[in-house]
């Protein structure tokens, strides 16, 4: 293969761990447009409803969680796709606009990182969010399965039978 | 003020379906987001992780506006297999520089698809690694592009050093059908990779 290298097996113990570090100028000056996702690294998310917000600029993400970046216990335990679903009875107390919209869409089982998309708020801003939902018994999740345990033979049995039927 | 759709009070987790994860890797451009759109049920979203230099050590953002961040932004899908399962596909950026992400996005993953581009076959370099070291089953998909030297798999096979184990298979990331086939290969490989675990 003529111009590409090969890949040399790297040591097992080789540490996995590399992060950027971008200048903060170039953070670009984020417009947030609030119930419309955002469009993906391969073009727009057309599938995407317009929520009833209107779009226009939002307040800086970390405003919405009064500074916090690590959420409450519960909301630690969240994974992307920790499915999330409203709790029966709740909302009779009024909430700020993040968290009723979070609310609104939870009331069909929902996933974290499509409440992040939907409302184009950054995931570590909804772990903080529903993690004070979650104590405050707005939301619930299912009961926690630790992210760790592979899926059952079951459940991948399942799964490919369900791709098949595509 | 409830309504009759709502779910079960006395048991509301029987409505919370369970949900899985697939992992679609690969380089820059190699067609992850195409793959993830030809079978997801959505139009594929986008979700941003904001990572701060200081990372998850820090409980506020005091002192923030001297710490650097970095913005990622993972494409992912969904098929709903049954009224009990929920499968997403989340595109990894492929960048090294996005690793933070990579430890969430494995951590009970079922599985990932690597997608290599033979234009470009080092970008996916990183990704055999990550899941080589971590015990992911994976599958490696080669994008068919067109303007691309079509290479026969033993040799996509040998640049990438892969065990025999691992399936290799080409792909057109736009086509549900290969798309489709490439999660199919992908289960099988996992179920037939727990077998001899499960037997012994």
């Amino acid at each position: 293969m003529s111009g590409v290298g090969k890949r040399r097996r790297p040591n097992p113990s080789g540490a996995v761990h590399a992060r950027v570090e971008v200048e903060p100028s170039l953070e670009p000056n984020r417009t947030w447009h609030r119930g419309r996702g955002h469009p993906t690294s391969e073009g727009p998310a057309t599938g995407v409803t317009t929520g009833d917000a209107p779009a226009g600029p939002l307040v800086r993400p970390y405003t919405m969680t009064k500074g916090r970046t690590r959420p409450t216990e519960q909301g630690g335990r969240l994974d992307l796709i920790t499915i999330v679903m409203a709790s029966p009875g709740h909302g009779r107390c009024p909430r700020d606009p993040e968290r009723q919209a979070i609310l609104d869409l939870c009331h069909r089982p929902i996933s974290v990182a499509e409440i992040s998309a939907r409302l184009d708020i950054p995931l570590t801003v909804i772990r903080v969010l529903l993690g004070d939902l979650l104590a405050e018994g707005d939301v619930h999740t299912r009961a926690a399965t630790p992210m760790t345990k592979l899926p059952e033979k079951k459940v991948l049995q399942a799964v490919l039978d369900g791709i098949r039927r595509l | 003020m409830a309504s009759a759709d709502s779910e079960n009070p006395q048991d509301p987790q029987t409505a919370i379906p369970h949900a899985v994860k697939i992992i679609v890797a690969g380089g820059f451009g190699a067609g992850k987001t195409t793959l993830v759109g030809a079978v997801s049920e959505i139009t594929p979203l986008s979700t941003e992780e904001v990572m701060t230099e200081a990372g998850y050590g820090i409980d506020d953002l005091a002192g923030v506006e001297n710490k650097t961040t970095t913005t990622v932004a993972l494409d992912f899908g969904r098929i709903t297999i049954n009224p009990d399962i929920v499968l997403y596909l989340f595109g990894a950026p492929g960048q090294d520089r996005f690793w933070f992400m990579w430890d969430e996005l494995a951590e009970g993953a079922l599985g990932a698809v690597v997608l290599a581009d033979t234009r470009r076959l080092d970008t996916c370099f990183h990704a055999v690694d990550f899941f080589e070291r971590r015990g992911v089953p994976f599958v490696v998909a080669v994008n068919r592009f067109e303007g691309a030297t079509a290479y026969e798999m033993a040799e996509v096979r040998e640049a990438l050093d892969l065990s025999d184990g691992v399936p290799v298979l080409m792909v057109d990331a736009r086509e549900r059908e290969s798309a489709k086939e490439t999660l199919v290969c992908l289960v099988t490989h996992v179920i037939e990779s727990r077998r001899p675990a499960m037997s012994g």
